[in-house]
């Protein structure tokens, strides 16, 4: 068996892995947001930025090999993870208090895991049209981080490619595939494997907002870093598991 | 050679309050609600009010900042009159502190920005049904006229710390504040940090 270090701990990977997959199978929390154990390589988002052998490099998409000396959680990388994730908030409008997601969001339990507690840059207010179209699910483009999971979700495991990256620079953004642009008009289903994997607040299903109360959510219960290699291959909302019954939300 | 003051022989109070740090408090464009957790600290508020003075703030009731250690801002800008008092505070406060959401990124006032504010108050105060005949945007000069959009407080002035949450619980200000007023670096725990 093959190992590399990670911030000093032996992490055995087979051929082919990444930093990322060998690390998570271990149980190491390398921090992302594009990343899933399920979907292929992005490296979209830069937050699961290491230093191998003294060059930052993504963990989600650097081949492990023998010998890899990778700092993972340290000071000066958190400051750069924090960083942009500081530029993610701004970018888009996650205002957590008013946001469905809040407290089962990869974005905002990840800033929490780097102690991200203000915005340092100026807040964008992006002004993007909702999509509520679809009679089970709703997006919020204003909270898209162009992370692609579920572009490569809908590609890759449903097979449907409802959702693809448009634009360039500045005016990058989710579009949908149908004839309207509105997801209604899509090959879209609330059972795709794309309706749950969004990490922030932007896919959404309906109705079932609140069925777990604020402050009682996956990652109020348990910090980002803590969660096992399984809880997070569970890709799916806790709020669509637990079948309430209530109707509020959206 | 000066007479001695008098009032400067007196002995030292144990609550003398020109040896405490003394703190403003302010809520601008937001709820009051991040002052309702600072009341939330319940008994520890005797502590508190032990260890500091309070300068301005809606508890005192005094309406302008002494020089003060700490400012501690609640809410974001949405009129020319909550920059003007910020600006006070950054000037008069060694340390400023952006006290919740709304202080931090605009908040819910914020969630107005994609619309026109003109047409805001239009709506509102003209063209809603059920107003009385005649009625119009009020135009008092004594009132502070609105910004086009609402600003989070670190786009006008240097915030020293934030304490994010909405509001921040009674006991992340409570550490906040010991921390803080102990040796300078707040420090939150990781339990206490949260944006809702």
């Amino acid at each position: 068996m093959n190992y590399f270090t990670l911030d000093g701990l032996e992490v055995p990977f087979e051929e082919g892995d990444t930093l990322m997959s060998a690390a998570r199978r271990e149980g190491h929390y390398v921090p992302h947001l594009c990343w899933h154990p399920r979907l292929g390589q992005s490296g979209a988002c830069r937050v699961c930025t290491v230093k191998v052998n003294g060059r930052l490099a993504a963990a989600c998409t650097t081949r492990a090999s023998a010998d890899q000396m990778v700092e993972n959680r340290t000071t000066e990388l958190d400051a750069k993870r924090r960083l942009l994730l500081q530029m993610l908030f701004v970018e888009g409008n996650h205002f957590c208090p008013g946001c469905e997601k809040s407290g089962d969001c990869l974005l905002q339990a990840t800033a929490y895991e780097m102690g991200m507690t203000g915005p340092r840059f100026e807040e964008f207010y992006p002004d993007r049209p909702l999509d509520a179209s679809h009679p089970d699910t709703w997006i919020d483009f204003d909270r898209c981080i162009l992370c692609k999971l579920c572009v490569r979700a809908s590609t890759e495991i449903d097979h449907k490619n409802v959702f693809a990256i448009g634009g360039h620079g500045i005016d990058t953004h989710l579009v949908v595939d149908s004839p309207s642009g509105k997801l209604v008009d899509s090959r879209f289903s609330a059972d795709d494997f794309a309706a749950g994997v969004c990490p922030v607040g932007a896919i959404l299903p309906k109705r079932r907002g609140f069925v777990i109360p604020i402050h009682e959510r996956r990652f109020d219960r348990a910090p980002v870093a803590e969660e096992s290699w399984l809880e997070n291959d569970a890709s799916t909302r806790e709020s669509t598991d637990d079948t309430g019954g209530h109707d509020e939300g959206a | 050679m000066r007479a001695p003051d008098p009032a400067a022989q007196k002995p030292v109070a144990p609550d003398n309050a020109a040896s405490k740090p003394r703190i403003a408090t302010v809520s601008l464009a937001g709820c009051f609600g991040c002052h309702m957790s600072l009341l939330d600290i319940d008994e520890r508020l005797f502590t508190l009010f032990d260890i500091v003075e309070f300068d301005r703030s809606p508890l005192t009731d005094i309406k302008h900042c002494a020089a003060c250690d700490v400012g501690l801002i609640e809410g974001g800008l949405c009129n020319a009159e909550n920059v003007h008092v910020l600006r006070e505070f950054r000037a008069r406060c060694k340390v400023v502190v952006a006290v919740g959401a709304c202080a931090i990124n605009g908040g819910l006032p914020a969630q107005r920005n994609a619309l026109d504010i003109g047409q805001i108050l239009l709506d509102v105060y003209q063209h809603r049904p059920g107003l009385a005949t005649g009625s119009s945007v009020p135009n008092d000069p004594e009132l502070p006229l609105p910004l086009a959009r609402v600003h989070a407080i670190h786009d006008v002035v240097h915030i020293d710390h934030f304490l994010p949450g909405c509001p921040p619980s009674a006991d992340a200000i409570w550490a906040f504040l010991t921390t803080l007023l102990a040796d300078g670096a707040p420090k939150l725990g990781r339990e206490n940090l949260h944006y809702d």
